[in-house]
């Protein structure tokens, strides 16, 4: 697999891969192109047809396998919608990286609408990884519209932390898990917007099932002027736990409206939301002041320490 | 050496102005223990503030090693070697306790180096240093990591602001000899403690009483510690006031 400069530029700061090194089930998408595949005994990726993706199979009972899937867009203008569907075995315990990294130096917009659901099979263990980034100077903006469905057995667990760090315009996320018995959900997303940039993201979580339980929180800093809303909605349709936190650093111009919701269809469903949003607190800052931090280094650790 | 000169600060409100540090001179000579001790809402912290450049004096002039250093930052002052311990630690989402000690340290401590200040604490180093200093510490937790950041500094001039507040009975004899250790080592550099503790009173080189803004005893700890115990402070504040006054 042949890759340019500005390839493994986005691929290490999405997937932290080095694709000459890469082992275990990928695909590395680029420009609308698989540029890289390959399966395993035990994942197997397959192409799509009529739409644009890929299902891949897990088989029931894998453990310790990994499964990456970059995207990497290069061209100025370029717009796409790709399907990717996951079936997990029962039993299956697999950590997936996916994530897209834009690069855009021209002046058209270029975007990607990433379609991900996810049929996690019982028992079964997923952990998946996504993260968005972009760069280039070209005034075209670069605009990532994930949608992300997760279903559920019981007992099955999914740890997801999805992170837009920089450079991404614009964002629409949508998040949508339905859990069954005993299933167990955690979401953790990191939202940076600076400039005008604009994120909005919105999770629907029901729990289904006795003992379902879902944990999602999302930590977000907007900066200069841009813009970000957070719609976080949990339904306990039965003995259920949630609990949802919207937590929130603005500054400068900023703006964030966060829309926590809970709706309980069931006496023993038990929910709860946090919410806060605010500047950077000024003792902090006073406090690593006189650890000989200036205001702007001190700034700069408080935020990174919150979106780790 | 710190010298302060003359030292006013005050606080205004819509009509009246409070003196809160009333025209104080004082000077914290290099190789000391100082404990400023006094009753509540005499200024003590103030003071402590006003060393750290957290708050700015109305008057008057800090030197420190001779330099005047009453309009410099925060940051700046930190960087001459002046570190101070808050009464009450600040709390950080998603910092950890590594990260701080790194930043006080500052430089890429690994992780036994960075343990070692934590021990001294007597927090068991394996259990925190990867923790964030966030709500899910007790205050008495917080407290010795923000005592362990500041040993981290080996600042020329350390101020500790109430280092017993929060801080429960069985970990209060670890924090004495924190301070009686610091104290062996001192060397050419002088801490100065906030404390109403006799027990921390009894280490101190010399004491100074602040009261109301202004120092009201000031010398060798044999000279100023008997006249403190046994005359409670607060019983003689209350001298003269009357019920509903």
């Amino acid at each position: 697999m042949e890759l340019n400069n500005i390839q493994s530029y986005l691929l290490k700061e999405i997937a932290d891969i080095d694709a000459g090194t890469l082992t275990g089930a990928y695909n590395i998408r680029s420009d609308s192109m698989s540029i890289g595949r390959q399966s395993t005994e035990n994942v197997e990726i397959v192409s799509k047809t009529g739409v644009s993706g890929m299902d891949i199979f897990i088989k029931p009972n894998t453990v310790g396998e990994s499964v990456h899937i970059p995207v990497v867009m290069t061209q100025s203008g370029l717009k796409e919608e790709v399907y990717n569907d996951f079936y997990i075995g029962d039993n299956a315990d697999i950590e997936i990286v996916a994530g897209c990294g834009i690069d855009n130096c021209g002046s058209h917009d270029s975007e990607h609408d990433g379609i991900h659901r996810f049929y996690i099979g019982k028992n079964a263990k997923v952990k998946y990884v996504e993260k968005h980034f972009g760069s280039g100077e070209g005034s075209g903006k670069r605009i990532l519209n994930p949608v992300t469905e997760v279903y559920m057995e019981e007992n099955s667990t999914c740890e997801m932390e999805m992170v837009q760090i920089k450079g991404v315009d614009d964002t629409e996320r949508k998040t949508v898990a339905e859990l069954k018995a005993g299933a167990k959900l955690t979401v953790r997303e990191r939202l940076m917007t600076h400039n005008t940039q604009r994120a909005l993201s919105d999770y629907a979580v029901s729990l289904n099932g006795e003992d379902a339980t879902a944990d999602v929180v999302s930590r977000g800093v907007a900066r200069d002027d841009s813009y970000q809303k957070l719609d976080l909605r949990i339904t306990g349709n039965a003995a259920c736990k949630g609990h949802t936190e919207c937590d929130s650093i603005i500054m400068d111009n900023g703006k964030i409206l966060a829309v926590p919701a809970l709706e309980a269809n069931d006496v023993d469903a038990s929910l709860v939301h946090e919410a806060a949003i605010g500047k950077i607190a000024g003792d902090q800052l006073i406090k690593l002041m006189t650890l000989g931090l200036t205001e702007a280094e001190a700034e700069e650790q408080i935020i990174n320490g919150f979106l780790r | 050496m710190l010298e302060i000169k003359n030292l006013s600060f005050s606080v205004s409100d819509e009509n009246t102005g409070k003196e809160i540090i009333k025209d104080i001179s004082l000077t914290i000579p290099d190789g000391k223990l100082i404990v400023v001790t006094g009753p509540n809402g005499g200024g003590k912290s103030t003071l402590a503030k006003l060393i750290a450049g957290i708050e700015k004096p109305t008057a008057g002039q800090i030197l420190f090693n001779g330099e005047d250093i009453t309009d410099m930052s925060i940051t700046d002052r930190a960087r001459k070697g002046i570190a101070f311990a808050f009464q009450q630690p600040v709390k950080f989402k998603g910092v950890r306790v590594i990260d701080l000690i790194r930043l006080a340290a500052g430089k890429e401590l690994n992780i036994s180096e960075a343990c070692v200040y934590l021990s001294l604490v007597g927090l068991c180093a394996r259990e925190y240093i990867n923790r964030e200093v966030n709500a899910s510490l007790s205050g008495g937790e917080l407290k010795r990591i923000e005592i362990a950041t500041v040993l981290a500094r080996k600042s020329m001039l350390t101020l500790f602001d109430e280092p017993e507040a929060g801080i429960d009975l069985w970990s209060f004899g670890n924090l004495i000899e924190v301070f009686r250790k610091q104290r062996e080592e001192i060397a050419d550099r002088s801490i100065l403690i906030i404390s109403h503790q006799e027990r921390i009173l009894n280490i101190a080189d010399e004491i100074v009483v602040l009261n109301s803004g202004e120092i009201e005893r000031h010398g060798s700890r044999d000279e100023i510690l008997p006249r403190l115990i046994g005359t409670p402070a607060a019983v003689q504040n209350c001298q003269g006031v009357t019920e509903g006054a």
